[in-house]
């Protein structure tokens, strides 16, 4: 099994404020990622979730404000040593050359190898193992852009363990992905999680944020709405200021919440919204 | 390892046969031995050395090396343009170094006449004109792919007008056919001081693009997953940038404009070996030199007068890459 090999550090945006021209894009964010957590952050097209994630993996610098790991500053680290700390599972996207899966998984070994150093037989171990970890062992020769959007994503997390880095940011994984696959994701989350990787996440259903996430996180318009476990977070009134639908909320007989639209009001209140 | 071994096994064996090629008709036999009287290990009566020698090291070679280098350095670097533009069709003029080279090499003609002059600035407006490219797609903050693409575009158009400029104000009977000529392609001018000048850049260019292969798989899959990787994306981009731009307005300034080599060459190779670039930019290097030393081949022999090889590559990369687009067409649904 792939552990993290370097110590559990906490990721943190400490009052980050990033403009595009005029426009405000995060104002003032601060959002931390704690070890083991599952982090579910929720939040409208355009409320800043991407530009969030890009400044978190230090591909965007803000104009105020720090992102820190483990206490240090992310602009300390180098390409290379963020790398082997951060991953990031981007949406599953067509790549324009036909790499076999083993092929792309094995450019997760560039955080460990550096890119001049051909890979070894323990890096395509490696890669095997975290292959059969995700239980797509069966793909590793197949070309990428012939396999399934939820075989994609699955290689992409797995390109992101083979870099045995310990916190994981993954961009709308379950979008685009069929039933079956978002239910498997969700669980490989919480083993991923429960091995020790820090994980976050953004997602359009909360549903899936209240199913595994640890703490929810709602950004909208820039700004941090809530932070919280999602049974706080989570509630009717929330659902219709993030998407304009009624909802009630219910537990289940296991005591999890569940999240229920309500066909007969969903119309109005899109319609209260617009209005105002 | 054992592939590049192979390759320059082969590629051996393409420049002995090329030297048997010619209007003096030669066997493999005759340049064996040749070699070999050369290096003292056979006796050969001395008028025989000297006719070979003639032949051999100061007619062909020069030219098949000059194949050799030109169509390694188109290949490999049509490769890496590939890779950095995230587009399997694109060729080694992308960012404008053809036109800005052909513009070169024209008011080269025009104001000296002088061939190593003529080379000089060719491939200095071939730099030149990669650099307004990325300057014009750089105005505006921080360069996309696709504004890349445009600065590029719009160089190569300025640089080709510019060439038109020259091409009208030349004297229509000494000057415009040398320019035509030029355009056209040709290892013929090729001699061994300018192999030795540019042997070496484009050799080191060749293996550095090669050490790049790893990072430009993972910039291929796009600049911010490139970084989450641990490549630096943009010094990466634009070190490999400068490095093929570097190798081919050299290969440009030796024989002038050979199309389709940069195009199809690497394209054959990744049908054969797959996408990742530390074995497709090697192999292509080999393969670029290997098919132009054949065309050439073809370009002494197939009529009496040469053909200009920028001719022959078009129309045997036409018919290969019409191969290529039905076997690759799959992918790109």
């Amino acid at each position: 099994m792939m552990t993290p090999a370097l110590p559990v550090e906490c990721l943190e945006a400490l009052a980050v404020h990033f403009r595009r021209g005029a426009r405000v894009i995060l104002d003032d964010i601060t959002i931390s990622l704690k070890s083991g957590e599952i982090v579910a952050l929720l939040g409208a097209n355009g409320a800043g979730k991407s530009t969030l994630f890009r400044i978190l993996l230090g591909f965007l610098k803000p104009e105020r404000g720090e992102v820190r790991l483990g206490g240090e500053p992310l602009a300390d680290f180098s390409r290379r040593a963020l790398a082997q700390r951060i991953a990031y599972v981007p949406q599953a996207h067509v790549a324009p050359f036909p790499y076999k899966v083993h092929d792309v998984v094995l450019l997760g070994r560039l955080a460990e190898t550096g890119i001049f150093r051909a890979p070894q037989a323990a890096d395509h171990r490696a890669v095997d193992e975290v292959l059969e970890r995700l239980a797509i062992t069966h793909l590793a020769t197949r070309p990428y852009t012939e396999i399934s959007g939820g075989e994609r994503q699955l290689t992409l997390i797995a390109r992101a363990l083979a870099q045995g880095a310990n916190i994981l940011i993954l961009d709308e994984p379950m979008t685009g992905l069929d039933y079956g696959y978002q239910i498997r994701l969700l669980k490989h989350l919480v083993d991923l999680a429960g091995s020790g990787h820090s994980i976050l996440f953004s997602t359009h259903n909360p549903e899936h944020a209240v199913r595994v996430a640890t703490r929810i996180v709602v950004l909208r318009d820039g700004t941090i709405m809530a932070d919280g476990p999602p049974t706080q977070i989570i509630t009717p009134s929330l659902i219709r200021a993030l998407y304009g639908v009624a909802v009630s909320t219910l537990t289940n007989v296991e005591g999890q919440m569940v999240i229920v639209p309500s066909m007969e009001r969903a119309l109005d209140t899109r319609l209260e919204t617009t209005r105002a | 390892m054992t592939r590049l071994m192979f390759m320059s096994v082969l590629l051996l064996g393409a420049i002995l046969f090329s030297l048997t090629i010619g209007r003096y008709p030669l066997q493999i036999g005759d340049v064996a031995s040749f070699f070999l009287a050369m290096a003292g290990l056979k006796p050969m009566a001395p008028e025989s050395y000297q006719l070979l020698y003639n032949v051999i090291v100061e007619i062909r070679l020069p030219r098949i090396l000059g194949a050799a280098l030109v169509g390694a350095a188109l290949a490999s670097s049509g490769a890496a343009f590939q890779a950095v533009f995230r587009n399997p069709l694109v060729s080694p003029g992308i960012l404008g170094v053809l036109g800005g080279a052909s513009f070169g090499a024209a008011l080269g003609i025009l104001l000296f006449g002088n061939w190593a002059l003529v080379q000089l600035s060719a491939f200095v407006m071939g730099l030149v004109a990669v650099s307004v490219g990325l300057m014009i797609a750089n105005m505006f903050g921080k360069a996309s792919m696709i504004l890349l693409v445009l600065g590029g575009m719009i160089s190569a158009a300025l640089f080709t007008s510019a060439l038109s400029i020259v091409k009208y104000t030349a004297d229509p009977y000494e000057e415009l056919p040398a320019i035509v000529y030029w355009l056209m392609g040709s290892l013929g001018g090729v001699d061994m001081t300018q192999i030795r000048w540019a042997m070496i850049p484009i050799i080191g260019g060749l293996v550095a693009l090669s050490l790049f292969g790893r990072a430009l798989d993972a910039l291929s899959m796009g600049d911010d997953e490139a970084r989450a990787l641990g490549v630096p994306a943009q010094p990466v981009r634009y070190g490999v940038i400068g490095t093929a731009t570097l190798v081919s307005a050299l290969s440009v300034s030796l024989a002038g404009m050979i199309g389709w080599v940069g195009l199809v060459v690497p394209h054959v190779v990744r049908l054969a070996l797959g996408p990742g670039n530390a074995r497709l930019l090697p192999t292509s290097a080999f393969c670029g030199a290997i098919f132009l030393i054949g065309a050439d081949c073809l370009s002494r022999s197939i009529m009496r007068s040469e053909i200009p090889i920028g001719i022959l590559t078009e129309l045997l990369g036409i018919p290969a890459f019409i191969i290529v687009l039905r076997r690759a067409r799959s992918g790109w649904t």
